[in-house]
């Protein structure tokens, strides 16, 4: 897999993916999708980089530190946003009930907790796929 | 009620989801397999698609057709392709 | 063992005719008057957005309403992530050095 024009076609090919993987994460309040599929999607441009490019330039793209960090403080960070909930002494995980403000419908900032939310389980989707998928190939050796 | 083209164009992709699936079963080798789950997670967004729900679409378009048949890849790498 | 295939075959045919009858019985497909559709529904796509200001129903429903629900997913795969960390990972190369 060491092949010229796949480098290339992945060099021209790959940011577009991880942007449009960002795109999904954050206007999953507004279009379709939502947070566990541009996890998802993130999570495979970073894949197929390590694929395209060899696992030590992908390692040193993404190194341990940053995902054992995402890893364990994605889930965190979901439960610090139930906290809000708490704090305005709401049932945990209230959105309205807590009086965030909700925004106006169709803009990047509506629905409250939801976009923050969001952001937390699609880092924490794709810290999971990248993790999974290093691990393995490590084994192999 | 009478059938429209909508109708028979879902029938279509339901009758690649079965050859898909059993292709998947007959093929021996793995690898081959699960590219063919690769068409089979593509006809099913497409079903998911007339059905009216693009989440799911989306989801079982990067789910499967990417992290599955990626995942499965890599896999083969460690362990044999043939059944 | 001819005797025991055609048996096989018989019961496997038995399976499909009991599942083939079930499915004969469900109501057709996207018709508004489906037992799926009752008062849980209605309440979502009611107040879904005013409720929580988000215009995707579904990430309303799996950020906000059943917000514990994603919450013990997230969960489930850290543990999954934790369980083959731990079984898969050779300890040569990467991590800090003790």
């Amino acid at each position: 897999m060491r092949d010229f024009i796949l480098k290339r076609a992945a060099a021209l090919i790959l940011p577009f993916i991880f942007v449009y993987g960002i795109y999904v994460i954050l206007h999953g309040a507004v279009s379709p999708g939502g947070s566990f599929a541009g996890g998802i999607i993130v999570g495979l441009s970073f894949v197929a980089f390590a694929t395209i490019y060899g696992i030590e330039k992908g390692k040193a793209k993404l190194p341990e530190q940053v995902l054992v960090w995402t890893e364990s403080y994605g889930t965190l960070w979901y439960g610090l946003m139930g906290m809000v909930g708490l704090g305005r002494g709401v049932p945990f995980l209230a959105n309205k009930l807590a009086g965030v403000d909700l925004g106006t419908p169709g803009t990047l900032a509506s629905g409250g907790l939801i976009p923050l939310i969001g952001l937390g389980v699609g880092i924490r989707v794709a810290s999971t796929i990248v993790t999974l998928f290093f691990t393995m190939m490590e084994e192999e050796s | 009620m009478p059938y429209t083209a909508l109708d028979y164009w879902n029938l279509v992709l339901l009758l690649i989801l079965v050859a898909t699936a059993l292709a998947m079963y007959f093929i021996k080798d793995l690898l081959h397999a699960v590219i063919v789950f690769g068409a089979y997670s593509v006809t099913m967004a497409l079903v998911w698609l007339q059905m009216n729900s693009p989440d799911l679409a989306i989801t079982e378009a990067a789910a499967g057709i990417g992290m599955t048949v990626l995942m499965m890849a890599v896999i083969f790498r460690t362990t044999r392709r043939e059944e | 063992m001819r005797f025991r295939n055609l048996c096989f075959l018989a019961l496997a045919l038995l399976v499909a005719y009991v599942a083939i009858m079930t499915v004969a019985e469900l109501p057709p497909y996207g018709r508004p008057d489906n037992p799926v559709h009752n008062q849980v529904a209605e309440r979502y796509i009611d107040g879904a957005l005013t409720e929580t200001g988000a215009l995707n129903m579904v990430t309303a429903i799996v950020l906000d309403y059943r917000a514990y629900d994603t919450m013990f997913e997230t969960i489930v795969l850290f543990t999954a992530t934790l369980a083959v960390v731990i079984t898969l990972k050779t300890g040569k190369g990467g991590g800090r050095e003790q």
